[in-house]
């Protein structure tokens, strides 16, 4: 094929190609989000006063890290109808991607927090600080920016993973590529096509994290 | 000054870290204005002691009354300090520690006005204005918009002293402030404590500088295995020791002190 066929041959595919991979885009944030508030919960759950918060949070980081992803999407789109609760697959994969990534989150945010020098809550709490008020305006902005590049790295992670939920239907880029190879018969060409764009969001994620860190470098 | 109520007022304190216990019944007065220098050997409870007296250690026996606070400790008394006490008893004492723990995401004026707004309520005008006051007072008004890390870490320190003076506490308690100094920024620190005692703040200072606790208190206390072993006018207790071991203490002190010194002068005469 000459260059000019190749791209005859593409071009009805493009419009299709570039929407998924909005939705991509558009699954990461939401999962991404999702994730925070679960992550955040767990890690202040396992660092509280009190003993049921942490059990729960230490079962709930022990089961996401110890069973497949694919398993806890499963069960939250094929298993949660039995008890009468049944989701769209694009509500299910955000809540359950959202729901797996929360739990390294926690991990990474719990990591972060023991990183902080004890003076720097007694030092707060010697000025009368409440502790929310120390957690908002001393402790977390503190452990964000340690905490940023293992953050991006479980951004990428979860982009990477939003491609399991071809699996329940969602038709983000790989089940888009799937469909289309179904009649085509060009799995190497259409494939290829497809990993080169989850490089170029990849790519856009640590970019974005790289600036973030440079924006919060003033004070290292 | 005796008939006059005391600032603070400790009674029968008492504190344990699982079986060990650290503080044995204490009991001290503090009237407003006194400058109380506490010594004593590495683990006889000084910052034990300091750390109760605003409850970042919880005593498990004693009293502690402080201006309109009056706290108990004995279990299950009704006196039992809330959180919200805790927090407007810390709001009335400074405290500053040996580590100067500013917080690094935030500016010099950030790190002095947080505690002023957040916690007093007190206009951002009004704390902005006497951030500059008290930070131009330690000749560092130029810096105000600087991180920490950009600081030596006697300004740090000084930088310390002033964030809690920005909350106009009753009581200043200092522990081991100039431990973690160069040698050549320890005046600087000094100076400004000595300053703050000139004009009449009452204090509670943890040190290990003899000649500075000398000069500066108006009262000694030792500290002797979590009890008070002696307690008086610098000038006796420092001079006239009546104990063997204040006397050991202080000698072994005034040794390590010279060893210091020696070295110090051994190093600057090494070219
Ligand atoms: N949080 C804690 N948990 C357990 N033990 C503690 C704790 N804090 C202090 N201790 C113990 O209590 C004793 C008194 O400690 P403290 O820090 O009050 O001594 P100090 O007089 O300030 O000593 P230094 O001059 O070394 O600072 C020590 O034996 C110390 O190990
Ligand atoms: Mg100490």
């Amino acid at each position: 094929m000459t260059l000019t066929e190749w791209w005859e041959f593409f071009l009805p595919y493009i419009p299709g190609f570039l929407y998924a991979s909005w939705l991509v885009l558009v699954l990461t944030i939401l999962i991404i989000l999702v994730s925070w508030i679960f992550g955040l919960a767990a890690a202040l759950a396992r660092a509280s006063d009190i003993a049921v918060l942490r059990q729960i949070a230490i079962f709930y980081i022990w089961f996401v890290r110890g069973t497949p992803a694919l398993i806890q999407i499963f069960i939250i789109y094929f298993g949660l109808p039995a008890l009468g609760l049944q989701l769209s697959p694009f509500t299910a994969g955000v809540l359950a991607l959202g729901i797996n990534s929360g739990a390294y989150v926690a991990e990474i945010i719990r990591a972060g927090l023991s990183a902080i020098p004890r003076g720097q809550m007694e030092s707060s709490m010697a000025l009368g600080m409440g502790r929310r008020h120390i957690m908002a305006r001393i402790i977390l902005p503190q452990v964000v920016r340690i905490i940023l590049p293992a953050m991006t790295n479980e951004a990428i992670s979860t982009l990477k993973n939003t491609s399991l939920l071809s699996t329940i239907t969602v038709v983000e880029l790989t089940l888009y590529a799937q469909t289309i190879i179904a009649t085509t018969f060009r799995p190497f060409e259409f494939y290829i096509a497809t990993a080169l764009l989850y490089l170029v969001l990849t790519t856009l994620l640590t970019r974005l994290s790289a600036w973030a860190e440079r924006r919060n470098a003033r004070y290292v | 000054m005796s008939e006059t109520k005391p600032l603070l007022s400790i009674r029968e304190l008492s504190k344990s870290f699982g079986p060990i216990e650290v503080l044995k019944n204490i009991s001290l007065d503090v009237h407003a204005g006194e400058v109380v220098s506490v010594i004593g050997a590495s683990g006889s409870g000084k910052s034990t002691f300091l750390r109760c007296i605003n409850v970042l250690e919880r005593p498990n026996s004693g009293f502690l009354d402080f201006d309109r606070f009056a706290f108990d400790f004995r279990p299950g008394s009704r006196a039992a300090p809330s959180a919200d006490d805790l927090k407007a008893l810390r709001a009335r004492i400074g405290m500053v520690f040996q580590s100067y723990n500013l917080w690094p995401h935030m500016t010099v004026l950030e790190n002095v006005i947080e505690a002023p707004i957040r916690v007093r309520g007190m206009p951002r005008a009004e704390a902005v204005d006497l951030a500059t006051t008290l930070l131009a007072r330690i000749g560092l008004a130029e810096k105000r918009d600087s991180y920490p890390n950009r600081l030596s870490g006697g300004q740090q320190q000084r930088v310390a002293i002033v964030r809690a003076l920005a909350m106009q506490p009753q009581l200043m308690l200092f522990d081991e402030v100039t431990s973690a100094l160069d040698p050549e920024l320890v005046g600087e620190v000094l100076s400004l404590m000595a300053d703050l005692a000139a004009e009449g703040m009452t204090m509670l200072l943890v040190t290990h500088e003899i000649g500075f606790a000398r000069e500066v208190s108006t009262r000694t206390v030792f500290f002797d295995r979590g009890v008070i072993g002696e307690d008086g006018p610098p000038s006796e207790v420092l001079r006239h020791p009546n104990s063997e071991r204040l006397r050991q203490f202080l000698s072994r002190i005034l040794h390590e002190g010279l060893a210091a010194s020696a070295h110090g002068a051994a190093e600057g005469a090494t070219p």
